[in-house]
């Protein structure tokens, strides 16, 4: 998805001069994951710029062969996640929703939008999946996020996640199976 | 996204894969220059109450990089940039922890520990000069011979001149404490009368000083204790009246038989 560039060869010769780049072409991966892992935009935020430092300062103390045969994209990912997944721990957990019976959540009736016209019936379908995704078991929600949400190759999916490319398969195809049937619930519910 | 699917893409997969797709996320605007400023690569400015009007100062995560007196921040943005090859921009907000770091380093009630600074783009010479200065306790001034002495390079006064005239933190690192051997305020790169102010808020006597430059004094001694010390030495001060001697150079004083000061350091000879 994203051309070879010559980024860590610069890096690797100037850091200074082409650690902005970095930061450009990787932050929407590098704030997108940490997103889906901590929820918060603000803490999201957060964890994306203490990746960024962190590696800024590893690059720096790498030598320069190194960091020339760096891949970038899968090493900020994964330094990502561990930073996210770290704040999520320190964090005290959300209130468990409460459940009908089913494992599903009770559906709590939004205040009806004026006009439900139709960008805000995308941003609803938007703000459902995202929240069902948030559902997901955390190998399950890391991994679909990581292939579906971030568009990665399942080679870097499992790479980042440090797991085989076999597995990590199998997670995705769980996940975005039970959302699936998430979905679908939803849907004839609504239907009655 | 939430029906069963089409002809084209039965039980909805790629909608759904579509829809994922969808969930990735802008990353706020604010998070490359945050991250350039904590590395840094960028820096950002705030204007605090310096000892003798205001003062620009500019930081990144390294500490702070640069000072300027006065409120000229376009002037100091684009001196900036020419110097250091780096944005400088005023901070969204004032970052808390160093402007009271900074207030605290001014304050002349207390003492502190200096904030960190970021002297990237000096010498090791520069940075070792400015290092002397700021042992110059507030109030008191000391010789451009007397940096270089110190350094072991009683031959670099020049040198020590020209390595003030470039601090990148005037005010906070002190080069206004290191004057001329007789005390005149000479060279200073936001003028003479701004270096009068800030020793003069400090509690010095910058007239007085250059007073007594003019008659020959370089060295107070008290014939008490037999040891001479440049004369705003925290223990020339305490020297009373009747008891002051006043010395035209450190071969005057040892011939009397006194001894250079081991807290303000003299030279021990001509010097």
């Amino acid at each position: 998805m994203e051309p070879q560039s010559e980024l860590p060869a610069r890096l690797a010769r100037d850091l200074d001069g082409s650690f902005e780049e970095l930061v450009v072409v990787h932050q929407r991966l590098v704030y997108g994951l940490a997103l889906r892992v901590v929820a918060d935009p603000a803490d999201a935020e957060e964890v994306a710029q203490d990746t960024f430092v962190r590696a800024y300062h590893a690059l720096a103390g790498y030598d320069a062969q190194r960091v020339a045969a760096m891949r970038l994209r899968p090493w900020l990912a994964q330094i990502a996640l561990n930073l996210a997944r770290n704040r999520l721990r320190r964090r005290p957990p959300p209130a468990r929703p409460l459940e009908d019976g089913d494992g599903q959540p009770v559906a709590v009736p939004a205040p009806a939008a004026a006009q439900p016209d139709q960008l805000a019936e995308r941003r609803q379908e938007r703000e459902l999946l995202a929240e069902l995704l948030a559902g997901l078991p955390r190998g399950w929600r890391e991994a679909v996020v990581l292939r579906h949400v971030e568009g990665l190759p399942y080679a870097e999916v499992a790479e980042v996640l440090g797991r085989p490319v076999g597995t990590v398969k199998t997670h995705v195809h769980r996940g975005v199976r039970q959302l699936r049937e998430r979905l679908q619930a939803r849907e004839e519910r609504v239907r009655g | 996204m939430n029906r069963p699917g089409t002809h084209d893409d039965p039980g909805g997969w790629r909608e759904l894969a579509d829809g994922l797709h969808g969930l990735r996320a802008e990353p706020p605007a604010t998070l490359a220059p945050a991250v350039l400023e904590r590395v840094g690569l960028a820096d950002a400015f705030v204007t605090v109450d310096g000892p003798a009007g205001p003062l620009l100062v500019a930081y990144n995560g390294r500490g702070i990089s640069a000072t300027a007196p006065g409120t000229d921040a376009a002037g100091f943005a684009e001196r900036f940039q020419a110097r250091f090859r780096r944005p400088l921009q005023a901070a969204d907000r004032p970052p808390a922890r160093l402007v009271a770091q900074v207030e605290r380093l001014l304050d002349p009630g207390r003492r502190s520990t200096p904030p960190r600074y970021d002297l990237r783009g000096t010498t090791e010479f520069e940075r070792a000069v400015l290092a002397k200065a700021q042992e110059i306790p507030r109030g008191q001034v000391r010789p451009y011979a007397w940096v270089a002495g110190e350094l072991g390079q009683p031959a670099a006064v020049r040198a020590v001149g020209a390595a003030l005239g470039r601090n990148p933190i005037p005010v906070l690192i002190p080069c206004h404490r290191v004057v001329g051997s007789d005390n005149r305020l000479t060279g200073y790169a936001w003028g003479v009368p701004y270096k009068r102010a800030l020793l003069a808020a400090e509690g010095a006597d910058p007239e007085e000083l250059e007073r007594l430059g003019r008659r020959g004094t370089r060295f107070f001694g008290s014939d008490t204790t037999r040891i001479y010390c440049y004369p705003t030495c925290s223990h020339a001060r305490r020297v009373t009246g009747a008891h002051l001697q006043r010395f035209s150079g450190a071969a005057e004083a040892s011939a009397a038989g006194y001894r250079p000061c081991r807290v303000c350091r003299p030279p021990a000879l001509a010097g």
